[in-house]
């Protein structure tokens, strides 16, 4: 049993098909990728698993229970934490007291939430500017304080939605090596969207590849860069990896 | 309580109903364009309540006369007021630009205070007196042509926005703000004309106003709610739904006040505007947003 | 931050000594000095904390005035039981409202509109209650004003300022303690962006009704005590939309969210209008409305140069914290 697994989830916005049967695995521990062309459907994905919207038709499992149709507050509860593709940050607040709201889910005081909060900025090398206000960030580091909200809360499984783009190659590295040492170090299960080929071919053991809503191939990086249908539709002919 | 005093009361309330709508529709298209909650909506209108006095007090100007340079004159203000004074409130918290505008409120209502008196003060024409006749139905003549203007103001309004350049340009400024910056427009300025003519519409209905009630300066708020009250039955945004919310509410606060205390008509309309939050939050015309 | 507490030890020590240097009119200016400041702060739990913009908060005040005054005028209960069926009233109510509100989404302006309804239909409400006296108000009776009567809330002019006084601080200790807790946090947090709250795991609309159903409560307070402070109660003037106004002039001017706002506002507001009157009373210029027509002035001016209030700038040349 997966620790998510996802069966024939298909969402339309008004009569404009967003995902259609998709179905696919993401087992515990494991680091995974959906790639796919602009508007293929993966943040929308992203949003039914995280309880944004209820999908149409489908079914979605968490360590065996049931999680279509909770609210996404309960999604998180479960233990499903996710960044956001337009990032949305609490502006006004400073960089720790963003990552403390996410703390509290777990943490019993302000004081314990402060202390994880910390380790976790530390971790996503925004410590020095942990008493900043959110609203005077970089894009880069706006991202990396989503991913650094979304882990205090503990998940077992995060969702992480183009979280490197923007970024330059040395700060992509960076984050690849952080992303990998929470996988290793604490077994969190990762899924993310990505367009940087490189974070996904450094990071995911498993692809998933999108297209007009539908999965058109599972599998290994080494068996989706040959796969002539993924070629055709998103990688081209020469992919450089 | 025979059958044509109701009808009577009716069409009366209809009438009126036309005139508020009239204002309503300029409440709705300045939040419409503007997305600025004019507070101080009813002290508008009760300022072009006391320019008509004025105007007929000191030169015996008939309303319908006086509505022309009393409308010119609320455009300009208007437009100042946004270019200058509410301009920089349009990306300020919402209860930054409430207070802004409740505090020009204030000010306009006690400024009336302080000129007027809290006396009642109408104009008298003769027309006032006269009435059609439909055997028992009756038509006030001054409520006619009242509500005659409403609409002829409102079709103006309508067709500008629909037909004229500046006012499509004016639809696109609302629709995507940021869009119609980047295609040019000059989006400050049709903000400052929107509220321009919003003001105008309130100026027109408050020259209609005086010849059905008198005017005293406690009315400005008592009509700032009404008008929020119209738009959003009627709904936001839409132009045909500020006059049908007018209509509606006219027609409703004058059965009310027939069949239910007087005093108490006020009350079906907030009854309704808490109804229609609840039910159909974008009103009986609007969109959704 | 050492500062900050310096300071609030000196400001809570000149307050409790005011009676000793100041007398009648003074210390009823005080205590409404200190009315404003609690009645803003209990606005700005719903406002500055959770981002709900009341502008109907007379309606709690107006219920909770007439929950105890009725009980009180009818059945001579005192106000101590009243306090908690006033309590009661108003929680159920804004939990109502908020309900209605959050449940259909409805927010910013059309809660805010939600609200004045609410107050609006309200006020004609009980100006058609006979029970509560109708439009022509209900008057308490007053038993005695020389000696501290606690329990049935009569007294000199100095029991009530005390009483306010007690009141504004328990106000300030409890937003300041809300402040740095888990609730304080959340409501910031939805404050700034609802949707990234929820998907941190925070049920934005529990949160939200919590800071409803405190405002509320608080406001009830501040009913009761009206209604044995004035002792006379009358429909169009307690759920007018003007004293809506009049509660939230305070934060708005002092800061709204922060926890010094509402009772600097509050001072500078009620010292400004009762200056005003003076200077015009001199100059001879004693028209109705021209004094609201200064106040307006003064209102506008504020917001437009100093759109977060005056403490937060005040705070920073001071060098304190909050």
């Amino acid at each position: 049993m997966a620790l998510l697994e996802v069966r024939g989830l298909s969402k339309s916005f008004r009569g404009l098909r967003a995902v259609h049967d998709a179905s696919f695995d993401v087992p515990q521990g494991t680091i995974n990728a959906l790639i796919g062309p602009n508007g293929a459907g993966k943040t929308t994905i992203f949003n039914v698993i995280a309880g944004v919207y209820p999908a149409d038709a489908g079914a979605i499992h968490f360590e065996g229970k049931a999680i279509h149709g909770l609210r996404a507050d309960q999604v998180c509860a479960a233990g499903i934490g996710r960044t956001f593709q337009i990032v949305k940050p609490f502006a006004g607040l400073s960089v720790l007291d963003n990552v403390v709201v996410g703390g509290l889910l777990r943490e019993r005081s302000a004081a314990a939430a402060r202390r994880i909060s910390l380790d976790i900025l530390e971790k996503l090398h925004l410590g020095p500017k942990r008493d900043l206000p959110a609203s005077s960030l970089t894009l880069p580091d706006r991202k990396r304080l989503e991913a650094a909200r979304a882990l205090a809360t503990r998940p077992k499984l995060l969702l992480l939605d183009e979280v490197m783009a923007g970024l330059r190659p040395t700060e992509c590295d960076q984050m690849i090596e952080v992303f990998r040492g929470l996988n290793r170090g604490e077994g969190l299960t990762i899924l993310l969207i990505e367009h940087v080929m490189r974070a996904v071919m450094a990071l995911a053991q498993h692809i998933g590849v999108l297209h007009h809503g539908e999965v058109i191939a599972r599998g290994t990086p080494e068996q989706i860069v040959r796969d002539p249908a993924v070629l055709e539709c998103y990688l081209g002919e020469e992919t450089e990896v | 309580m025979t059958w044509h005093l109701v009808v009577n009361v009716a069409i009366a309330g209809l009438l009126t109903g036309l005139v508020y709508g009239l204002m309503a529709l300029g409440l709705s298209v300045i939040f419409g364009v503007v997305r600025v909650v004019n507070f101080a909506h009813g002290e508008m209108m009760t300022i072009a309540m006391y320019a008509t006095v004025t105007l007929f007090a000191v030169w015996q100007l008939d309303p319908f006369v006086a509505v022309v340079p009393i409308a010119a004159a609320f455009f300009v203000f208007g437009y100042l007021m946004q270019a200058g004074i509410i301009n920089p409130f349009i990306t300020r918290p919402e209860h930054s630009q409430f207070m802004l505008l409740v505090a020009v409120a204030i000010i306009m209502v006690n400024g009336l205070m302080v000129s007027f008196g809290p006396d009642a003060r109408n104009v008298q024409v003769d027309y006032q007196l006269e009435s059609y006749a439909i055997g028992p139905i009756l038509f006030d003549k001054a409520r006619l042509l009242a509500a005659g203007m409403a609409l002829a103001a409102s079709a103006a309004l309508f067709a500008f926005f629909r037909f004229s350049l500046t006012g499509k340009a004016i639809r696109a400024c609302a629709d995507n703000w940021l869009g119609a910056k980047v295609v040019g427009l000059d989006v400050k300025h049709l903000y400052a004309l929107t509220f321009g003519l919003g003001s105008a519409c309130v100026a027109v209905a408050g020259s209609m106003m005086i010849l059905l009630v008198d005017v005293t300066p406690v009315l400005g708020p008592a009509y700032t709610l009404l008008a929020f009250v119209i738009v959003i039955v009627g709904g936001m945004g839409s132009m045909a739904g500020a006059l049908l919310g007018g209509v509606l509410i006219g027609l409703s606060e004058a059965l009310a006040g027939l069949f239910i205390q007087p005093s108490a008509k006020s009350m079906i309309s907030f009854g309704l505007l808490i109804l229609v939050l609840l039910v159909r939050p974008q009103g009986l015309l609007g969109k959704k947003a | 931050m050492k500062r900050a507490t310096l300071g609030l030890a000196i400001l809570a020590a000149l307050l409790v000594l005011l009676p000793a240097v100041v007398r009648g009119y003074a210390l009823s200016v005080a205590t409404l000095i200190l009315y404003f400041a609690y009645t803003g702060q209990a606005w700005n739990v719903m406002m500055g904390f959770a981002g709900q913009l009341s502008l109907g908060h007379s309606l709690y005040v107006g219920v909770g005035a007439y929950a105890a005054g009725a009980l009180f005028f009818h059945y001579g209960i005192g106000p101590w039981a009243g306090l908690w069926v006033a309590i009661l009233l108003c929680v159920l109510l804004g939990l109502l409202i908020g309900f209605l509100a959050f449940r259909f989404g409805i927010s910013g302006v059309y809660f805010a509109l939600l609200t004045i309804a609410f107050a609006e239909f309200t006020r004609i409400g009980f100006d058609h209650l006979d029970w509560t006296g109708g439009p022509g108000g209900m008057f308490l009776r007053v038993a005695q004003r020389d000696a501290w009567d606690l329990a049935h809330f009569r007294g000199p002019p100095l029991m009530y300022y005390y009483t306010m006084l007690f009141l504004t601080a328990g106000a300030f200790v409890l937003c300041s303690f809300l402040l740095k807790s888990k609730a304080g946090y959340y409501w910031l947090a939805i404050r700034e962006n609802e949707e990234a709250a929820q998907a941190l795991g925070i049920n934005t609309f529990r949160w939200k009704m919590l800071a409803v159903a405190i405002s509320s409560a608080m406001t009830a307070i501040a009913g009761v005590f009206f209604a044995f402070y004035y002792n006379n109660l009358f429909p169009e003037q307690i759920f007018h939309i003007s004293r809506s106004i009049e509660i939230i002039l305070g934060p708005i001017i002092g800061g709204v969210g922060t926890l010094f706002g509402p009772i600097l506002g509050a001072a500078v507001l009620t010292l400004l209008s009762d200056g005003i009157t003076e200077l015009l009373a001199a100059l001879g210029w004693e028209m109705p409305g021209i004094k609201q027509v200064f106040y307006g002035v003064v209102l506008l001016v504020v917001i437009v140069f100093l759109p977060h209030g005056i403490w937060p700038g005040l705070a920073r040349k001071l060098g304190l914290d909050r």
